[in-house]
């Protein structure tokens, strides 16, 4: 293994916990990692989360470099951009992966850009490939992979003259390894050295909200499409949700139309599942709902037209109304328990 | 002193209403097939923009790079309230990813002058980066906030702003220059107003070379003059003063190595029937399989 060369994670803390999507991207990096024979780097700031890191080790991170300082407990854009800059130039890694949360969205750009690296955004898939570029082939290059245009198509980006390559991956799309407890972490600590004019912004208060609905860790999903949005068929859908111990999800027209909040929202603009079993109840299936939930292992699609794009990649279709089939499916299920 | 804000918006192919080939063999967008929309989010920063000015005094100047069809949406930001707009256009911008575009914006905002605020959407419909705002700030050395959802308390020194964040919300403040983003959520854009279409629903664009120099604004950051802007200004690579080999193409890191169309189908869908022992029996299935239980 190549030590000197790495693929690096920027790790998300909000001052009580690190970012799953964090877990999920050193999970990735992992993968990445092996196929480049090299290692998989970290770079953590915040104040007093040291005991949190350890766990990146757990997952398969060889190293995280640390910044612990009091003025960095909140996020601000200038000191966290600024602070990877510095890592990334001193450890040069070939890959850089943030999550595309608000906060990875926020200072990914900025790092880019001061270092002039190419930056892609969003990312659902990662390879190792080649590009053939004039005459020049770049071996062992990041193969960007996201959804581009409103989800209608999906393009593969590569920057194989950026050094590094950098990319912001969407949550809950990468999955999360097995946890591995003898695997350990170095935490390599580094000062913050910023003068505190680039502490511009001044956090005043912080309004936590809690989710409502935990869509990605469930391993039931019975979701609600415009076809199943009245107050009876949506009382339908969350009667068979709790009935079979699962949760409620919706399309995102269900959700812009109000009836749904906005964390129950399944797609590409919404959370990516990943459950057992997803049933979708009057969801015609367009392409951005479609790839936010192609990956559960049952699909069952429940429409009244025969020819809705839900139905090609569903696993079992029922044609027919709500209202008629879901009582029909609670009688069923509660006759056998 | 009143605040000097700048607004950037970029007219992008509506994305929700695709017809037929959207890309080029090289992986760009055909714009020429697409119809043509106000990026929505930036119609919420001109918004905000215009809220500010009302309550703080000050300027608002909108800058876009694009074709020159893209002329339409600084029409459009004339209706509903800018005082000047910019077109940035040149052929050599073309092809550009976000680090190219960032530049090139970067150095039309210094070509305007001094600022107090810059105001970008979040995102465009048609890339979904988000990642243009941000490198303008880092570009211009200026701090940014992302994700403005409300204006709290704007003075004529500092910004106090509710921003969105996965888990919640922020409530931050930041002295100017300062570069923000804003969601769709923060306001409901208003409508052009009749008697400003009147007034631009004909204006020409001018050309104008490095050697141009712009007294509409005032030197002294005084109060635009009321009168009627007469021409939107554009402006090319050599106007802004870009170095040509960071625009464009060639100014741009990232290269699209291939685009597909979206295929997810499975291979074998089975129908149950829309009856009491069909949906049984699936049930059952389910239940033997150990989905449900």
């Amino acid at each position: 293994m190549d030590i000197s060369k790495s693929v690096m994670v920027f790790i998300e803390h909000n001052g009580e916990k690190i970012a799953e999507v964090s877990l999920e991207l050193i999970s990735e990096a992992t993968k990445l990692a092996q196929k480049l024979n090299v290692s998989v780097t970290a770079v953590a700031m915040g104040y007093n989360i040291q005991s949190d890191l350890e766990m990146l080790g757990h997952y398969g991170c060889k190293k995280v470099y640390y910044l612990n300082d009091k003025r960095l407990k909140h996020f601000s854009s200038i000191p966290y951009a600024k602070n990877v800059c510095d890592v990334v130039g001193r450890f040069k890694p070939q890959i850089v992966l943030f999550g595309a949360t608000v906060m990875g969205r926020d200072i990914a750009p900025r790092v880019a850009s001061q270092l002039k690296c190419g930056l892609t955004a969003d990312c659902t898939e990662l390879k190792i490939g080649e590009h053939q570029m004039g005459k020049k082939l770049y071996k062992d290059t990041l193969l960007q992979i996201r959804p581009a245009f409103g989800g209608n198509i999906i393009a593969t980006i590569v920057s194989p003259e950026s050094v590094p390559s950098m990319a912001t991956v969407r949550e809950g799309v990468m999955k999360l390894g097995v946890a591995d407890h003898s695997k350990a972490v170095k935490i390599e600590k580094l000062s913050c050295k910023l003068p505190d004019e680039d502490f511009m912004t001044e956090v005043l208060d912080i309004i936590r909200e809690e989710k409502s609905v935990d869509l990605k860790g469930a391993q039931i999903i019975v979701s609600a499409g415009m076809g199943a949005s009245d107050e009876q068929a949506l009382g339908l859908v969350k009667y068979l949700a709790s009935t079979l111990g699962g949760v409620v999800g919706g399309s995102r027209p269900v959700v812009d139309s109000g009836v749904l909040a906005k964390d129950h929202q399944v797609g590409q603009t919404g959370v990516t599942v990943r459950p057992n079993l997803y049933i979708a109840c009057g969801i015609s299936g367009q392409i951005q709902h479609r790839a936010g939930m192609s990956d559960a292992k049952r699909i069952v699609a429940i429409n009244s037209d025969p020819n809705a794009p839900i139905f090609s990649i569903a696993h079992y279709g029922i044609v027919g109304d709500v209202n008629n089939i879901i009582p029909k499916m609670i009688k069923a299920y509660k006759e056998k328990v | 002193m009143s605040l000097k804000m700048i607004v950037t918006v970029k007219q992008v192919p509506d994305t929700h209403n695709i017809v037929g080939d959207a890309m080029k063999p090289d992986g760009t967008v055909n714009r020429a097939v697409l119809p043509t929309i106000f990026n929505p989010e930036d119609l919420n920063a001109l918004e905000e923009a215009l809220s500010i000015k009302e309550t703080v005094g000050g300027s608002i100047t909108v800058i876009t790079m694009g074709p020159p069809k893209a002329v339409e949406v600084l029409k459009e930001s004339l209706y509903r309230g800018a005082d000047d707009v910019v077109l940035i256009s040149d052929r050599k911008f073309a092809g550009a990813d976000t680090l190219a575009t960032s530049y090139a914006l970067k150095c039309a905002i210094e070509k305007l002058g001094d600022y107090d605020l810059v105001l970008c959407g979040r995102q465009a419909i048609d890339g979904d980066t988000a990642q243009v705002g941000p490198q303008i700030a880092e570009k211009l050395g200026i701090n940014q906030i992302t994700g403005l959802v409300s204006v709290l308390a704007a003075s004529k020194k500092s910004i106090t702003i509710k921003r969105q964040v996965d888990d919640g919300f922020e409530i931050v403040r930041s002295k100017y220059p300062l570069l923000v983003t804003v969601n769709s959520t923060a306001n409901e854009p208003r409508s052009p107003r009749a008697k400003r279409v009147m007034a631009y629903k004909n204006i020409d664009r001018k050309f104008c070379d490095e050697s141009y120099v712009e007294s509409y604004l005032g030197t002294d950051g005084a109060q635009p003059s009321p009168s009627i802007l007469s021409h939107i200004r554009e402006w090319n690579v050599e106007s802004i003063g870009a170095d040509a080999l960071q625009c464009g193409l060639s100014g741009s890191p990232t290269k699209v190595k291939k685009v597909q169309n979206i295929v997810l189908t499975t291979s074998d869908v089975k129908q149950v029937p829309n009856t009491d022992v069909g949906i049984s029996e699936f049930m059952r299935e389910l239940m033997d399989e150990h989905i449900i239980g």
